[in-house]
């Protein structure tokens, strides 16, 4: 057997007791470098593959560490109880975890040894053959479906659409457990037409049970300051609970399950 | 399918009208007690003290006015008003006429008092001149001792003002038995006696007190029932007379009789936890395991259909409002120590029954039910957490938890049990311990534990080490040497231990001094007559009567002296960046920042009363120039610029907190500084000194007076709460914060931890919510954490945090995914998060 223990990646950050990001409380790690860029995103200092400078309260600290898989595991292990007592464990999220493949799927393997629960959340950009290498010690997926309209999608993102809707159909019949994720972007896609064309989606995959509605928040525009970078949405405000109420009633209309936050 | 009856009973209009009532008016403070008391004792200074304590018990509660107020369906109130309180003279009462003017209109509980009652009140303290136990208490104590309470080494004012209180009696005794039955135990004890015995003076003299004693509540009871009667006659609506003649019933045959049903049992309990607090001033008196005891009559009730779940529900609320009826007035520098007006009446639910099962109840529900009902802080509503409580219940705990009241308290049996025991107590026994006042474990009914005996104020040792033993020119510790011969950091850390170990040495003469006066001055009979042993032993508590005998002061300040303590190692002896001599430079100087007003204050005035004394002429100019000189700092801006920069390498040290295996095991020695050392003493009641860590409210006021620390920490600021870390200095979040705090050793601490946590609501939103929440809980107390706490943080904390960022470095906000620290986020960021608050639920 391959020494999985040895695999070496690159992460920017590692948050404990999280429990909004799948079931139990969970540790993210952040792994860095991300093939999207979502106007909106509100992880910026990990979007590039290159460690980065950001200003955090006014002092430049460096975002991007190269670590194996043994020298993570103690950070993660710390928090064990909790798993252990809520059904918890690893979440990764970035940048986009699955832009590592040598380094992620082993992560998520040496997670499994330990008995914790894995899950990503990503945005299902990669080539199928390889997301199929994460497979087999994943537990559970959070994954984007952002817009329906490729064009739409690749002007906010980057990237065109096509390659994540038909991972996502793959992932519903993987085994794990799907849950799509919407973030609810004004001026991108935060209409009652567009939010029920992605649940409709949504509920058209197989095994999928859970679509959650996730406000746009102006929460990384500190960020964006302390990288020296240009925020794009900074005059759009968040939108009203009444409003993100009607989307949920919208998507509901799909017939898939739907709420709003994580 | 479910286990337990838990569905919600809405709250019936009295209560709303009750707690209406209840809160309407500033309390006060009432003269009766202090009169009759008096009059008594001017009556009896032949007799035996035990004797005359009895006779001016039932002297008191002869004459003392009785009130029911509307709406009560559980009478029995100690003052006119609500809220009030009565004087306890023969504890201690200087302080309190000297602040007859202040009393009022002080920050920290005040209390209305009438010219009238100060007249009487100043008459009935001319008698008491030289009888308190105060008085004695410093008679007996060590001239060191002294000096060190008044340089604020540590402070045991808490029983040199008041009575001790802090004990659960066996309320079940009086609610199965009756005083009757007590009184029988006291006759065949009586009977028993031979004239020729050693002890048969002393304990003679306490039985036949005892049953004085048990009399007189008898007839107190008696006095309400009468009253009811009366009431009942005058009464014009017939629901409401229809409860007076109920009452009249109830109190003609409880606490006398057994309680026959439920509502019996209410009452009954409500007299003795009420005269109980008559009898002496102490507070934390705590009612203990209520849904064990109060269960069998609740079941029988249920059982027979003679009582309503719904009933039964009202009755709990009307309960919970009665303890928030007594109050006490405590000197002005207590008060800041036990802020809010709290006696620490603990009552606590589930756990483990004296076999090891679990214990919880429908009642123990109900009990939750209650304190969502009224949202009072009385009753200290607390939980035993164990491997085999049932999610449901820790559910509905978490609940009441997010209503943001700070209750209940959570208490891990699995750490306090092996605790217990390790202090001589059985399993069984162990296994039915209930919490007293804040966090101190106990085995109700059989135990004095003198917890809560003193605040140990663990940063004052290190600042004598800096001073070699001087405080403001007085030695209060000893001669540890100049600072040139602390070569290792082993030396230096050794010194600071030899300075600690002294000062416990001197608190132990302090308590034990005041212990003996109490024994002398001030034995409680009634309170014997419910504690094993003391029937049996003829001693009261006060006397080494209880089965368990422990004295329990508490150490606060880990936190502190752990990041100080480290900042000093690594910074002086490994890095060699700053000496000694520059640490003691900056704290001298306070680093170079200003004193907090009231502090620039306080210095203010003693430079000027010394430049007085000295013959100088002193205007209103130099006094505004000495005070903006201690306001913005003594320092010269080089000065200044150095200690910024110093400060800045201290916050580069690792700090405990955030779970850094070095650091929190350097923790768990520095509270081994205190703890182990405690265990070496004995007090004058047969029992061990054992050392709680938790500071109650006094970390504020008690860092108030210590000057600036290795840490970082400024003069005069407060001291680290509880044994969690410093503010602002825990950056990985709640999981980490809460494994540093279980690396400490809990189960030394006997007397109890305190481990308190904000939380923002969303971290507790919906069912998912609320099994995350018990889950932390759980996962903390798999490691064997003993206490925790929690302020669920609301709008109105978020907004104080935009004012004042620097108290909330911490504070995490976690919305939909994604987490901030609230402070560093603008202030447009921060109203939108705010918004939000409120729509969690």
């Amino acid at each position: 057997m391959e020494n999985y223990l040895k695999a070496r990646g690159r992460i920017f950050d590692i948050q404990r007791y999280s429990i909004h990001d799948g079931p139990g409380i969970r540790t993210i790690v952040f792994l860095k470098g991300c093939p999207l860029r979502c106007r909106w995103c509100c992880n910026p200092e990990g979007q590039e593959w290159e460690p980065v400078e950001m200003l955090v309260e006014g002092k430049p600290k460096l975002y991007g560490e190269d670590i194996t898989v043994e020298e993570l595991m103690p950070r993660l292990i710390t928090d064990e109880f909790y798993y252990m007592r809520s059904g918890g464990g690893i979440t990764l999220s970035g940048g986009e975890c699955l832009a590592q493949p040598d380094f992620a799927p082993h992560l998520l393997h040496a997670c499994k040894d330990m008995g914790y629960t894995t899950a990503i959340e990503t945005t299902g950009y990669q080539k199928w053959e390889i997301i199929e290498r994460y497979l087999p010690y994943l537990d559970y997926v959070l994954m984007d479906i952002k817009h329906i309209d490729s064009a739409k999608h690749k002007a906010f993102t980057g990237v065109n659409n096509e390659l994540i809707h038909e991972n996502a159909r793959k992932f519903a019949t993987s085994g794990v457990d799907l849950t799509i994720r919407v973030p609810v972007i004004p001026t991108f896609n935060n209409t009652p037409e567009e939010i029920r064309a992605i649940a409709e989606f949504a509920a058209s995959l197989p095994g999928v049970e859970k679509l959650h509605l996730l406000p746009y928040h102006r929460l990384g525009q500190g960020k964006y300051d302390g990288l020296g970078r240009e925020y794009t949405m900074r005059d759009i405000e968040p939108m009203t609970r009444d409003y993100m109420q009607s989307l949920l009633a919208e998507a509901k209309k799909s017939g898939i399950y739907c709420q709003i936050g994580g | 399918m479910k286990k337990f009856n838990t569905a919600d009973i809405p709250r019936t209009e009295r209560i709303g009208r009750l707690l209406h009532h209840t809160f309407e008016k500033m309390p006060e403070i009432e003269a009766d007690r202090a009169v009759l008391l008096t009059e008594s004792y001017k009556k009896t200074e032949n007799e035996p003290m035990v004797k005359r304590r009895a006779l001016a018990f039932a002297h008191i509660l002869e004459n003392i006015p009785i009130v029911i107020r509307p709406d009560e369906l559980i009478v029995g109130s100690s003052t006119k008003a609500p809220r009030s309180c009565q004087v306890y003279p023969e504890f201690s009462f200087e302080w309190l006429e000297s602040e007859f003017d202040t009393v009022a209109t002080r920050e920290a509980d005040p209390f209305y008092i009438s010219d009238e009652t100060k007249a009487t009140l100043h008459e009935v303290f001319k008698y008491w001149k030289g009888k308190t136990t105060s008085e004695l208490a410093t008679a007996y104590m060590a001239p060191e001792a002294i000096t060190s309470v008044e340089h604020n080494m540590f402070t045991p004012g808490n029983y040199f003002y008041n009575g001790v209180g802090h004990f659960t009696c066996k309320y079940w005794d009086v609610i199965n038995l009756g005083l009757e039955g007590i009184k029988k135990q006291v006759w065949d004890e009586l009977m028993s006696i031979r004239p020729y015995d050693a002890d048969y003076a002393t304990k003679h003299e306490l039985l036949e007190s005892m049953i004085i004693s048990c009399d007189a509540v008898i007839n107190y009871a008696r006095r309400y029932s009468v009253l009811a009667m009366d009431m009942a006659k005058e009464c014009q609506d017939p629901v409401r007379k229809k409860e007076l003649l109920q009452i009249a019933k109830n109190c003609a045959r409880v606490p006398e009789h057994p309680a026959e049903d439920f509502y019996e049992a209410c009452q009954a309990f409500w007299f003795i936890q009420q005269l109980l607090q008559i009898e002496s001033s102490g507070h934390s008196i705590s009612p203990g395991r209520f849904d064990q005891y109060m269960y069998p009559l609740y079941e029988k009730g249920i059982y027979n259909g003679t009582l309503t779940r719904e009933f039964a529900q009202e009755l709990l609320d009307c309960i919970w409002i009665k303890f928030n009826d007594l109050n006490k007035c405590r000197d002005a520098a207590s008060a800041e120590g036990f802020a809010g007006y709290s006696l620490f009446q603990n009552l606590i639910c589930g756990g483990q029954t004296r076999e090891g099962r679990d214990a919880t109840n429908d009642l123990s529900f109900l009990c939750i039910q209650a304190s969502m009902h009224t949202l009072l802080p009385a009753p200290s509503f607390t939980v035993r957490v164990w491997n085999g409580t049932p999610n449901e219940f820790m559910l509905k705990c978490a609940e009441l938890t997010r209503t943001g009241i700070g209750l209940p308290a959570y208490y891990n049996d699995e750490i306090i049990i092996q605790s217990l025991m390790s202090r001589g107590v059985t399993l069984e026994d162990a296994r039915d311990y209930n919490i007293i006042g804040c966090v101190e474990p106990q085995v109700g009914g059989k135990t004095h534990g003198w917890h809560d005996a003193a605040f140990f104020n663990m940063c004052r040792p290190l600042e004598l080490v800096f001073s070699n033993g001087y405080d403001k020119g007085v030695m209060v510790g000893i001669e540890t040497g100049d600072l040139s011969e602390f070569t290792t950091f082993e030396k230096f850390f050794d010194a600071y231990k030899r300075q600690s170990n002294f000062q416990v040495a001197m608190l132990v003469n302090a308590n034990n001094s005041i212990d003996v006066a109490h024994a002398e001055r001030c034995p409680l009979p009634f309170a014997a007559a419910l504690v094993d042993d003391c029937i049996k032993t003829g001693k009261t508590m006060e006397q080494g009567g209880a089965h368990y005998n422990f004295t329990g002061p508490q150490g606060f300040g880990i936190a502190n002296m752990t990041d100080a303590l480290l900042a000093i190692k690594e910074l002086v002896y490994e890095k060699k960046k700053y000496t000694l001599e520059e640490f003691k430079e900056a704290m001298a100087l306070n680093y170079g920042k200003g004193l907090t007003p009231k502090a620039a204050k306080a210095s203010t005035n003693a430079v000027v009363s010394s430049l007085i004394a000295e013959g100088k002429k002193v205007d209103e100019n130099v006094i505004a120039g000495i005070f903006k000189m201690f306001l913005d700092g003594v320092a010269t801006d080089e000065q200044k610029a150095k200690f910024d920069k110093m400060r800045e390498d201290i916050d580069a040290v690792p700090k405990y907190g955030n779970d850094i295996e070095e650091v929190d095991l350097f923790a768990r020695e520095v509270a081994y500084v205190y703890t182990k050392e405690l265990n070496k003493y004995k007090n004058p009641r047969g029992g061990i000194f054992q050392a709680g860590l938790y500071p109650v409210s006094a970390n504020v006021p008690l860092g108030e007076q210590t000057g600036a620390t290795p840490d970082g920490r400024l003069a005069n600021t407060p001291i680290a709460d509880g044994v969690g870390p410093r503010g602002g200095y825990d950056i990985y979040g709640p999981t980490a914060a809460a494994n540093s705090v279980a690396k400490l050793d809990h189960g030394i601490a006997s007397n109890g931890t305190l481990y308190n946590q904000k939380f923002h609501p969303s971290a507790l939103a919906g069912v998912e919510g609320l099994q995350k929440f018990v889950m932390y809980i759980r996962g903390f107390f798999d490691q064997k954490g003993m206490h925790m706490q929690f302020n669920v943080v609301d709008r109105d904390t978020l907004l104080d945090a935009q004012k004042h960022p620097e108290k909330y470095k911490t504070l995490v906000v976690r919305v939909a995914g994604y987490s901030a620290l609230f402070t560093t986020l603008s202030k447009s960021l921060q109203d939108d998060i705010i918004a939000r608050t409120e729509q969690v639920f």
